[in-house]
């Protein structure tokens, strides 16, 4: 299952993001496998509606659970119906730290 | 001539300078056509109280016809401002994030979008005085789009020979908005840091879209200087200077006006507009 994770650089070691529509790149994890890919948000300095601009890059990308800090109600309606599972994570570390928060499902539904 | 008043800060007194400028004019015998441009907040009508007629505003938004949809998603591709998005099984759609460009229906290669009416406002016209044809637009509370409001307002105003636009404070849409197409802007500030910081953001937007403006500083405490060099340096003449003065507060502060409580004024009022025409190289 992919799981994505908002993040300030392109690495697992990058700190994570707490916004989602800006934040500046998506972490997308294959949970099986530990294998990640680094999206480079397009949206990052959008004018406006980059919440359901960003929720369909996730979308595009077959992600099922996206981890950020805070969401906006169009992005989160659009996850919802997207059927994409939301969990907050504002600790303020990695995104390694984020990962694993999630794989121990100590994370918050969002 | 079409006559924009705008400021840059808010409550600098754009609204007591466009309806006593208004009043003057009706009360010399010329018509004058009174837009309120500042729909978020309309005011004008407090000074001039008058049954209204009312339309609605409306802006076109899609509809999608499931049906027809083969779900390919070039709408969602179209759209600049996230409003569609296309799932496997449904379309979503946030109509206060469209910005009714049409660009969705355009691209559908099935044709399954078409466009309807959605009220974003109103428009109120009444005739207070006689020569007076006053226009307030209003935006619906949570609509978030003024400028379709307010050119609705403009384009309800047409081709009336004398119309004064009174904007929204700022620089921002809403205000280029209300300025395009005008001849000539007052730009009213204040005697304060703020006004004069605002000031100059308000000379530039009417510099870049190519309105003549001249200053009008109201509420003056007699130490104008730094906004007397400001004007000085950018070759923009100051129009009027308006006294700082608790009884000029008290005649606007019960809806009066002030050239109707003070027919005096009527006189520096008349000189405005006679040094507007001249910034709008228009016939006196």
């Amino acid at each position: 299952m992919k799981v994505c994770i908002t993040a300030q650089g392109a690495t697992l070691e990058s700190p994570a993001e707490d916004r989602f529509g800006r934040a500046p790149y998506f972490i997308v994890v294959e949970s099986e496998n530990g294998s990640f890919e680094a999206i480079r948000n397009p949206y990052a300095d959008g004018g406006g509606g980059v919440g359901p601009k960003a929720a369909q890059v996730l979308i595009a990308h077959n992600v099922k659970a996206l981890v950020s800090g805070q969401l906006g109600g169009n992005a989160k309606e659009v996850l919802v119906a997207a059927g994409i599972a939301t969990y907050t994570y504002k600790a303020g570390g990695s995104v390694k730290d984020a990962l694993d928060q999630f794989t121990r499902n100590t994370l918050v539904r969002s | 001539m079409k006559l924009a008043v705008a400021s840059g800060k808010g409550g600098t007194g754009k609204s007591m300078v466009a309806s006593n400028l208004a009043f003057t004019l009706v009360s010399s015998g010329q018509p004058v056509t009174l837009v309120d441009c500042d729909v978020e907040e309309p005011n004008l009508h407090l000074f001039f109280p008058a049954p209204a007629t009312t339309t609605d505003v409306t802006v076109p938004v899609p509809v999608v016809d499931e049906a027809a949809c083969d779900r390919c998603g070039k709408c969602e591709e179209a759209c600049q401002y996230g409003a569609l998005t296309v799932l496997q099984n449904r379309i979503l759609f946030f109509p206060e994030l469209c910005h009714s460009c049409g660009g969705c229906t355009l691209v559908c290669p099935e044709r399954a979008i078409s466009e309807e009416p959605k009220r974003i406002g109103t428009l109120a016209t009444s005739t207070p005085l006689p020569g007076l044809t006053l226009i307030s637009g209003t935006l619906d509370a949570g609509s978030p789009h003024a400028v379709p409001v307010i050119r609705a307002a403009k384009k309800q105003a047409g081709g009336d020979p004398e119309v004064i636009f009174d904007t929204a404070p700022g620089t921002s849409c809403p205000v280029v908005e209300a300025l395009d197409g005008c001849d000539a802007c007052i730009l009213v500030t204040e005697s304060t840091p703020f006004g004069l910081h605002d000031l100059q953001l308000a000379v530039d937007v009417a510099s870049r879209i190519g309105v003549p403006a001249g200053v009008v500083i109201n509420r003056s405490d007699g130490k104008d200087e730094a906004t007397t060099r400001f004007c000085v340096d950018h070759d923009l003449e100051i129009l009027l200077t308006i006294p700082f003065d608790r009884e000029i507060a008290a005649i606007q502060s019960r809806g009066d006006l002030l050239c109707r409580a003070r027919p005096e004024w009527q006189k520096d009022f008349t000189a405005l507009i006679l040094k507007c025409r001249a910034l709008a190289g228009v016939e006196p």
